[in-house]
């Protein structure tokens, strides 16, 4: 069967974005980081459009305009704001060993395919296989967050977590409703500035963004 | 019919917010803000009454949906709101003046504890499966600043967890909500309706089980972190141990029950749709081990507040298990222990906030003698525990005894391990508070009049309740069983 040319851009934009994830997953330096971020938002907003194109959903316009405000240009340019306040842009993350990291994340891909073949045999047209790229993301920012040591690389993390899930409404569901969407962009931007309140707030506590000073809370 | 009262109830919260933030840090913002949780209380006596009187219904263009169910938890939490804002004003007038809280902590304190309460009511009241989750990710961002009020490094680090760990959990949440709305678009078509939760109830029937199942875990993991079940509770203790006192007291008496109603919510979709028990078992299973874990851990507590935030999740834990087990008299008996819990918890916080204002410590190995020297601190802190271990006349008694029997009549291989968590329960949270209460002190007394009508007031619902349940009440829970089972 002949796939439609539309469908195979959508696709071929999925699995950049799985790519994106993964390079994420092994980027040390935090600017770097942040600018992949800012990639993943760009293929998201592309992807938006072509699926509200092809599917002449008109709501799924504005999504992609909202992606494309929010996740490419003002999330990005508050994380390098940030940044820039707390002198961090050079900063280096030491990660223990990418290539396990690396392993681990196929394996999840993997899952995930396993765990949405049921459901991507039900999904017409567009959307076969999306979910299963969709839920890998969010696997792979999971593990993002968990393998990360400095509080600002886990909120990239969480962002891109953020992101995944939205890739999984537009790519399965054609977006879900508009007032939803703009609930969840809301939320995502508060939780951004709070974050921002947070690094100040721990900074100056800890004398550092490392997370590591924060495991004194234990149960004995 | 219902508009009014709705559109009342969730202005005033909001409008408080905002007016406490705008007005910036004044000396009677504290009385504004129990000003505004007493009228938001007294309206949601007027929603439930109208419910009540004529049955579920939705308002504005579907968005919102009030039925027996919900109407008795936004009854619940404005209630609860409401005496915690009476116990908040003196609170933390005393933190100021011991030096641990600036005028600026205060202001965020009360504009957040109004957004807060907004948030729960939002989620609550809404029709929309996608509004639920934004409203309680919302809930997060409210109070995630208030855990670290204190700016200690302790509670930054129990912030950060909430925050991390809660994000994390309800974007599985958020997961969940896109499976359930693929299943839905299928039957119901893309658009507005295919989120609201009385349209998916009409047509449970016909959604697709496969992925109902597995938006169901999603569903269930995620909300089930806000929950505090085990093994997703490691956020909770450390923030209900540093955050403020009255913010312990509402996340643990309402925060918890607002997740919960978004997880019964889908369990009746995902119900409809398997027509088995699969989502009982899941919440069974989740519900058992979060009671057990949780009793095995109090007694290892050395902090007060981290031992009764391991008994909120030993009491969340017995609550889901008896969601999960489905049923008239079980669901009832899980409505009944919500209530209990959420008045008997918050109580035991406002004890336990000034008997470490007291003694300026939240080690229970220094934490002597209350008795000697406030007896209402004393008798309030020991009555709330031996309400909690569900001693009688207490109504947690009679939930936790209507639970026990209703699991030994369905599912008698879960009683040993009831009844053995239970019993762990009591010697350890007993065996902490005796002492407390009465041993030797040399400490001196409390220079401030501590607040302990509130304590005293829900206590003595709880006494009421345990000795003798109004028709009207009864009647009232029995409706909203029965929509759930």
């Amino acid at each position: 069967m002949q796939i439609p040319l539309i469908l195979q851009f959508v696709n071929l934009l999925a699995s950049i974005l799985l790519l994106v994830v993964f390079a994420m997953l092994a980027q040390r330096r935090i600017l770097s980081l942040i600018n992949l971020f800012a990639w993943q938002g760009g293929i998201l907003a592309l992807s938006t459009f072509v699926v509200a194109y092809s599917t002449r959903q008109h709501h799924l316009y504005y999504s992609a305009g909202l992606t494309l405000v929010l996740k490419v240009l003002l999330l990005p340019w508050l994380l390098h704001r940030l940044i820039r306040k707390l002198q961090i842009r050079q900063e280096v993350e030491t990660l223990i060993n990418i290539p396990t990291t690396m392993l681990v994340g196929i394996g999840l891909v993997i899952f995930s395919f396993n765990l949405a073949a049921p459901i991507a045999e039900l999904a017409q047209g567009i959307t076969r296989g999306l979910i299963g790229i969709a839920l890998a993301s969010v696997l792979l920012s999971l593990l993002m967050m968990m393998t990360r040591r400095k509080a600002i690389t886990q909120v990239v993390a969480f962002l891109s977590l953020e992101n995944s899930l939205f890739f999984a409404a537009t790519s399965a569901t054609q977006g879900m409703p508009l007032v939803v969407e703009f609930g969840i962009a809301l939320d995502v931007l508060v939780a951004t500035f709070i974050f921002g309140i947070f690094f100040f707030q721990i900074r100056e506590t800890f004398d550092s963004l490392d997370i590591s000073h924060m495991e004194k809370l234990k149960d004995d | 019919m219902i508009e009014l009262p709705l559109l009342v109830l969730l202005a005033t919260p909001l409008l408080g917010g905002i007016v406490l933030a705008l007005l910036g840090a004044r000396s009677w913002a504290a009385e504004i803000n129990s000003l505004m949780s007493g009228c938001t209380f007294a309206i949601s006596v007027w929603l439930a009454i109208v419910v009540i009187g004529s049955g579920p219904q939705t308002a504005f263009q579907e968005q919102f949906f009030i039925d027996q169910f919900n109407v008795f938890l936004v009854a619940l939490t404005a209630f609860v709101a409401f005496t915690t804002s009476l116990f908040s004003r003196p609170y933390m007038r005393i933190e100021q003046h011991h030096g641990k809280l600036s005028t600026a902590m205060l202001h965020l304190y009360y504009s957040m504890y109004q957004l807060f309460t907004f948030t729960m009511l939002v989620a609550l009241t809404t029709n929309n499966m996608g509004i639920i989750w934004v409203a309680m990710e919302a809930a997060t961002l409210t109070t995630v600043l208030l855990v670290s009020l204190y700016r200690t490094p302790a509670s930054l680090e129990a912030a950060w967890k909430y925050f991390i760990l809660c994000g994390v959990g309800i974007a599985l949440a958020l997961f969940g909500t896109i499976l359930l709305y693929f299943a839905a678009q299928r039957v119901l078509g893309s658009g507005g309706t295919a989120l609201l939760w009385t349209h998916l109830n009409q047509v449970k029937g016909q959604l697709e089980p496969t992925v109902l199942k597995l938006a169901f875990v999603f569903l269930l993991v995620g909300y089930g972190t806000k929950i505090g079940l085990v093994p997703l509770h490691s956020w909770l203790p450390d923030a209900h141990a540093e955050g403020p006192t009255p913010v312990s007291a509402v996340l643990s008496g309402l925060l918890l029950n607002v997740a919960l109603c978004a997880v019964m919510r889908s369990k009746v979709l995902v119900d409809g749709s398997l027509g088995n028990h699969f989502s009982g078992n899941l919440m069974m299973g989740f519900g058992l081990l979060s009671l057990v874990v949780a009793a095995l851990f109090l007694s290892r507590q050395k902090d007060i507040k981290r031992m009764f935030a391991y008994s909120s999740i030993e009491h969340m834990g017995l609550i889901t298990f008896s969601f999960g087990m489905g049923g008239q008299v079980a669901t009832f008996a899980a409505l009944l222990h919500m209530t209990m819990h959420s008045l008997t918890k918050s109580a035991i916080f406002f004890a336990v906030g000034h008997a470490v204002q007291k003694t300026g410590t939240q080690q229970m190995d220094h934490i002597r003698g209350l008795i000697h020297v406030s007896p209402t601190v004393g008798w309030g802190l020991m009555l709330g525990s031996l309400a909690i271990l569900g001693m009688p006349p207490f109504g947690v008694f009679a939930s936790e005894f209507l639970i026990i029997t209703s699991a030994m009549h369905d599912y008698p291989w879960t009683t040993p391990f009831l009844l053995t968590a239970l019993g762990i329960a009591f010697a350890a949270i007993f065996g902490r508070v005796q002492p407390m209460v009465y041993g030797q002190t040399s400490a001196k007394a409390l220079p401030h009049t501590p607040a302990l009508i509130p304590v005293f007031l829900h206590l003595l619902l709880v006494l009421i309740l345990g000795l003798y349940m109004p028709p009207y009440l009864a009647n009232w829970y029995r409706q909203a069983a029965a929509l759930l089972s």
